[in-house]
């Protein structure tokens, strides 16, 4: 029991983030991106269903242009897959792998699972409206000295201190 | 020279593999430092675990200084990566509404993927959510979120210069301000955790 739940020194995983991330510029000119990927699946699935539609659609249509190579098939969709597998190899050999809903002490299952889900929402469209999320835009912004980097930081954890206090019900 | 897609140097193919390699490792990382668990994610706003903080500040600050010096001695031409460019106006509105979904959610779509792909069931249906609200924002983007996400529009902007000093000064201060965070959550976790059990 007390073996699962070991973490890996803080500073220790920041430090090998960032070096990954050096990796990510270094070979592909990318940071380390999240929600690009969800949205790739999104206009995948669009331009699938309805690929008219989405060659006017101006969400779409940049996206879809190219009628050889689907638009599923890029380096941040790569990317996620192998942060999925890497995910999965971390949990595996820490013994973390189960399934489990983790929630504050003081709120149901349901309650956590409407909550999820309406926070989800929230950053699905925050992260297409802000052009990144917390380690596509912020994260990997602030690896090079980016504005957006530090606009967003600014935005996301400023704003999660002004709000944090009304929301703590959920979470103490 | 680098960076090496951009310029041409490698392939598609063997782009698209190392980006599989390099989230094998950011995956593996995320898992590792305890990201998966909404509770640790969540603390950083409640002062119980400042795990986000601490890993978050470590790796940008690591990039920053790899970068620049790579940059200095002519391994990597920043200006030829894929830059952000800033709008800070949709990116501040964004950044807001990013807020909510996290103290809301307790995820961030990196560390919602790693969680429900390890089992966790709260992080399936953030990532659920993330979709659906995606696949709504796109489809209102023409009527509702076009000119907002094109306002603000200035460019690739290095904060450095920006403020005008040199990417040097501007890392050592942020290396600065970050250890003085370092030092100053670690006593209000202390604290906050002194005065309760908050069994994570």
């Amino acid at each position: 029991m007390e073996k699962s739940k070991t973490y890996m020194n803080s500073y220790l995983a920041g430090i090998l983030i960032g070096v990954f991330m050096i990796g990510a510029y270094y070979f592909s000119g990318e940071g380390l991106g999240a929600s690009g990927a969800l949205k790739a699946v999104v206009v995948a699935t669009v331009d699938g269903v309805n690929h008219d539609y989405a060659k006017d659609a101006h969400f779409f249509s940049a996206r879809v242009q190219n009628e050889e190579q689907s638009p599923a098939k890029s380096w941040l969709v790569f990317e996620v897959l192998g942060v999925i597998a890497g995910a999965i190899l971390s949990a595996a050999l820490a013994g973390r792998l189960k399934m489990e809903i983790i929630k504050g002490p003081n709120i149901t299952n349901n309650k956590r699972l409407i909550f999820a889900l309406i926070g989800g929402l929230l950053f699905g469209i925050g992260s297409q409206l802000g052009r990144g999320c917390t380690s596509g835009m912020v994260m990997s912004g602030m690896g090079v000295l980016s504005l957006s980097g530090f606009i967003g930081l600014i935005a996301i954890f400023g704003g999660g201190y002004i709000i944090a206090y009304f929301f703590r019900k959920l979470w103490i | 020279m680098g960076p090496l897609f951009p310029l041409g140097l490698i392939g598609d193919e063997l782009n698209m593999l190392i980006g599989f390699i390099i989230g094998i490792g950011f995956g593996f990382l995320l898992e590792a430092a305890g990201f998966t668990n909404t509770r640790k994610l969540a603390g950083v706003f409640y002062g119980y675990d400042f795990v986000v903080l601490k890993v978050f500040f470590s790796a940008a600050i690591t990039a920053a200084i790899g970068l620049f010096l790579m940059n200095h001695y002519g391994l990597i031409d920043i200006k030829a990566t894929f830059y952000p460019k800033t709008f800070w106006i949709p990116t501040l509105v964004g950044g807001f509404i990013m807020a909510f979904g996290f103290i809301i959610g307790g995820f961030c779509p990196g560390t919602s993927i790693c969680a429900a792909v390890t089992g966790k069931i709260d992080a399936m249906v953030f990532v659920l959510g993330a979709i659906i609200g995606i696949f709504g924002y796109a489809f209102t983007y023409e009527s509702i979120w076009e000119d907002l996400r094109n306002s603000g529009a200035m460019g690739r902007v290095n904060i450095a210069e920006w403020i005008g000093v040199s990417d040097g000064t501007f890392i050592l201060l942020l290396t600065i301000v970050a250890a003085i965070a370092f030092f100053a959550v670690s006593v209000i976790q202390k604290k906050v955790t002194e005065k309760n059990d908050y069994q994570l």
